[in-house]
């Protein structure tokens, strides 16, 4: 009998559907793993068992009287929700101290959408403090491991999320992407992670660390499931102006299977020196399959690549640095008892509240936007944002889409970069272009190194195609698995 | 040596939409502390401004108003600064591209007429209310997000009562627009004032101190004539003026500095990542010009010219858009236009100021209005039982010629009813009689006045006076 817990999105909904198994059957079956399994690798940082059960229950009743709709496949589906994302009634800590003692009063619009579909919310999972960080090491509360290795890291900063999904712990999970938060644990775990266009998704409910970089996307066992999470949560919403009125893509057409005749570009700035060669050869591997499969490869050029990580981690804090200014212990979440005045109160309130990486990218954020520094920095770095835009823009004259690798390396130990922010931002480089740029893009396994741990392949799309990436993914899984190559996925 | 006042004024305007500027709460004033609140203007982790429409319409209206050159292209911007009335710790507020640039106002002062120029117009959102009580404080958040509309102008006014002028035309802008209310006790209306001087004759600016959060226009007059009065002493003291930012204590009649120069916010502006820049299409503009009121002035000298009235009538009328709105509205239907405008400017007039109601909160419709003046003019009825028709018409409304009737009221011509009146009052001042005998004519008013009192008031004076000249001179 198959392993419930290793369920897809659409073969959970196929199962359900048929009454082989029950929501709460489901339920119950990934609960009893995380007891089991999540103490050593930390993924959770809230499991609402009571209210998932209960949720599980009303929707097998529902479907019991006929009336969940046969069209909706997400019904019933138990997924993890990063701890960013505000869920009425629950914490939402962002895996800080600062928040701790927060009760969302109000449901982000991703995650009410989730409900409308009938989604049981299983709970919530680890992180970055506030998403700043790659590998899940600076959330207030716990290290996430990696499940296919456990002292390596999960990648981050959705860390939580590609770990519970990895590890069968979740069906599926959503994460947040400022500059790689999605993609690249989505690489470390070996599983599908996707950051939708900019303005495809909306923020609202979003805790935001930098507004005009923020997305909320899917992480999943394949590319159908990321289509159809990215259906259920796409779209206009009154209460986020960045979000646009568009149709969700369309999955059928993108679920094409098909690579002919389509020009894939390899970007050559992305094949870094120091990239760790086992990862540039199974990026590489990749092409040569899709090539294989009729789609012409084509190396292209993103020249300004170079200024990318600077632009980002500039653009970034600043934005931070205001969107963090309200954890002051005023309104909710933690207020330091040491304080004679309401300076002292800020002052403390935020030197205990936060961690050492989020003071650090305040203190920067701060900096750059000072008077005298603002055009320096800040409106320097716009313009090379606008720059890499260009580049992109350029690129996907000619290209389908871009294929590429999500970061240097695989998945490292768990402490090996810590001490060195520096060497951690760098991890970032190959992520953050597309971020700036506001394009989608989605990580997909593409392979493993000879430690056995999964190396993700980043396809890349223009703004608002996020059908070119789907198709291109979806296909790619079908070639690689026929390639024989698949072992690396899962657990 | 003679020294020379530039005084420039930042105008906050609370404008008078139903919602908050960026979330859908309530705007209003005088409820219970907290009541109109939602995670948005609360500044909860993950929520978003949403931008209110109405609120950019008012500040283009005003701009439009002012003769400023409305931008196409605006954006918002986030001013940081730490403080527990701010829910965010940043105001979304406009820095480097405005809705409106340039324009001015016209002013009148012992001085003259002139126009003072503005630098711009923007818009922000309000903050909370602070409330420090014996063992600790609160935040009252109802305000935080109101729209607030800032009038910034050029250092051009000269004087206290230039700024004052200023003000109060500025207000009569906005309320002619209907942008605000301009209820200074609901702090509808708050102004920042920076002020500098330098001698005669030189050029260029001296160093200027700004005054914060002035709450009513005496305040802005008296800080800005003692502030005149301290920088001038200082600089004939040979002292050097800093810049600074003071703050107006009304018990102490003085400025006190609050911080220096080198102790002011760097507010670290930047682009408001989280709402789209404002375009507005020049369609759109033009379909809220087509909208504007028309200007005090124009309608001033527009009231002389149509309706023959006193210059001073046209003034008083068209200084409140909703008088002069009453004004015409009855106008159109009683062509006795001064009797109208003295019915206005008198009773009218002195029951709003005796009550602080405005014509909108009065039930009294133009139309009865004109039928009250009709009434009068035709003689069907006193003056004085028409003041107290108006009292009911503003106190509780209806038609004038009903209550007219039902009271009572109808004016008696009627010689021998009146008659009776004439010869008790005669019969019971004699000496009055004596003096109107002894050719002291003014002593028939008293007699008059004596029916009119035992009629009630609804004898007609005219015939009154005359059976009292001939039942005296009858005997």
């Amino acid at each position: 009998m198959t392993d419930i817990n290793t369920l897809t999105v659409s073969r959970a909904a196929r199962m359900l559907q048929g009454g082989e198994c029950s929501s709460e059957e489901l339920v119950s079956s990934l609960v009893r793993l995380i007891q089991e399994r999540d103490g050593q690798i930390g993924a959770y940082l809230h499991l609402d068992e009571a209210g998932a059960l209960e949720q599980a229950r009303a929707i097998d009743r529902a479907r019991a009287k006929g009336n969940v709709d046969p069209s909706n496949l997400l019904a019933g589906v138990p997924i993890a929700v990063k701890d960013i994302l505000n869920v009425k009634g629950q914490p939402c800590t962002c895996a800080s101290r600062i928040l701790r003692g927060y009760v969302s009063p109000y449901d982000a619009t991703d995650v009410a959408r989730l409900r409308e579909c009938g989604v049981v919310l299983l709970g919530r999972t680890n992180m970055d403090e506030f998403g700043m960080g790659s590998s899940t090491e600076n959330s207030a509360f716990q290290v996430t491991h990696n499940p296919h290795s456990l002292d390596r890291v999960s990648g981050g900063s959705s860390g939580g999320s590609a770990a519970a999904v990895a590890a069968d712990m979740a069906i599926a999970a959503l994460g947040s992407d400022t500059g790689g938060s999605i993609r690249q644990p989505a690489s470390f775990c070996g599983c599908v992670g996707m950051k939708p266009s900019y303005g495809r998704v909306s923020r609202f409910g979003l805790t935001a660390f930098a507004s005009s970089l923020d997305q909320v996307g899917p992480i999943t066992k394949n590319v159908e499931d990321a289509a159809l999470l990215l259906e259920a949560i796409s779209g206009r919403d009154e209460m986020d102006s960045t979000s646009l009125d568009l149709e969700p893509p369309c999955r059928e057409g993108a679920l094409r299977r098909d690579l002919k005749g389509i020009r894939l570009g390899l970007p050559k700035e992305y094949f870094v020196k120091g990239m760790n060669p086992e990862v540039e050869a199974a990026v590489k591997s990749a092409a040569s399959l899709c090539s294989a499969a009729g789609a012409e490869i084509v190396e292209v050029s993103l020249p300004h690549t170079e200024y990318a990580i600077a632009a980002y981690y500039i653009i970034a804090t600043a934005e931070a640095s205001a969107n963090l200014a309200r954890f002051d212990g005023v309104r909710y979440g933690f207020r330091s008892d040491r304080a004679e005045d309401v300076l002292d109160m800020y002052e403390n309130t935020r030197a205990e509240g936060f961690g050492p990486e989020v003071k650090r990218r305040i203190i920067l954020g701060t900096y750059v936007l000072s008077s005298g520094y603002y055009e320096a920095y800040y409106l320097a770095a716009q313009k090379a944002r606008t720059l890499i835009r260009s580049d992109f823009e350029k690129a996907f004259k000619e290209c389908y889409a871009l294929l590429a690798p999500v970061a240097p390396t695989a998945a490292y130990k768990i402490g090996e970069k810590c001490d060195d922010p520096l060497e951690m931002y760098l991890g970032d480089a190959l992520t953050v272009p597309a971020s700036l740029a506001g394009i989608c893009g989605m990580s997909i396994p593409c392979g493993q190194t000879t430690d056995d741990l999964p190396i993700g392949l980043q396809i890349l799309g223009p703004a608002f195609r996020e059908e070119n990436i789907l198709r291109v993914g979806y296909a790619f899984e079908e070639v690689l698995e026929r390639a024989g190559k698949s072992e690396g996925r899962g657990v | 040596m003679k020294y020379i006042a530039s005084i420039g004024l930042e105008v906050h305007v609370q404008l008078k939409t139903d919602s908050k500027m960026f979330c859908s709460c309530r705007t209003s004033f005088g409820d219970k502390p907290n009541a109109n609140i939602c995670p948005v203007c609360l500044g909860y982790p993950g929520t978003m401004p949403t931008m209110n429409e109405k609120a950019i319409c008012y500040t283009v209206m005003t701009g439009l108003m002012t003769g400023s050159s409305i931008s196409n292209y605006s954006k918002f911007d986030r001013k940081s600064y730490f403080y527990p009335d701010m829910p965010k710790n940043y105001q979304i507020s406009q820095y480097d591209m405005p809705l409106c640039v340039g324009g001015s106002v016209e002013i009148e002062s012992d001085a003259g007429a002139r126009s003072v120029a503005l630098c711009r117009i923007h818009l922000e959102e309000d903050v909370a209310k602070n409330l420090h009580f014996a063992n600790h404080s609160g935040v009252d958040f109802n305000r935080a997000g109101t729209p607030l509309m800032e009038v910034v102008t050029e250092p051009d006014m000269v004087s206290p009562d230039e700024a004052l002028a200023f003000l109060l035309a500025l207000k009569q802008i906005l309320q002619y627009v209907g942008a605000s209310d301009c209820n200074l006790e609901e702090g509808n209306l708050r102004c920042d004032v920076n002020c500098s001087v330098r001698p005669e004759g030189t050029e260029t600016l001296g160093t200027k101190s700004e005054i914060k959060n002035l709450n009513t226009f005496k305040g802005v007059h008296d800080a800005l004539a003692y502030e005149i009065v301290r920088q001038v002493e200082a600089l004939q003291n040979g002292e050097r003026i800093v810049q600074d930012t003071r703050r107006w204590d009304v018990d102490a009649g003085a400025t006190f500095q609050m911080r220096s120069k080198e102790a002011a916010h760097d507010y670290r502006y930047f682009p408001e990542p989280d709402l789209m820049p404002v375009v507005l299409l020049q369609e759109q503009i033009d379909t809220w010009k087509k909208g504007l009121p028309e200007l005090p002035g124009a309608r001033r000298k527009r009231f002389v010219a149509q309706y023959g009235l006193p210059e001073y009538d046209a003034r008083v009328l068209a200084g409140d858009r909703e008088v002069a709105d009453l004004f015409e509205q009855a106008a159109s239907f009683n062509t006795d236009y001064k009797s109208v405008s003295n019915w206005i400017m008198t009773e009218l007039l002195r029951h709003l100021s005796e009550t602080g109601k405005t014509v909108a909160s009065l039930p009294l419709t133009p139309k009865a209005l004109a039928d009250l003046v009709a009434l009068v003019g035709g003689g069907k009825v006193t003056s004085t039982s028409a003041k107290e028709i108006l009292g009911e018409l503003m106190a509780h409304g209806g038609d004038p010629a009903t209550i007219m009737q039902a009271r009572g009221l109808v004016q008696v011509n009627d010689s021998d009813e009146l008659s009776m009146f004439v010869n008790e009052a005669v019969a019971d001042n004699p000496k009055s009689v004596e003096d109107y005998r002894k050719g002291k004519k003014a002593a028939i008013q008293f007699l008059v006045g004596q029916v009119m009192k035992q009629s009630r008031g609804k004898a007609n004076p005219q015939i009154v006076a005359q059976l009292v000249r001939e039942r005296i001179d009858a005997h």
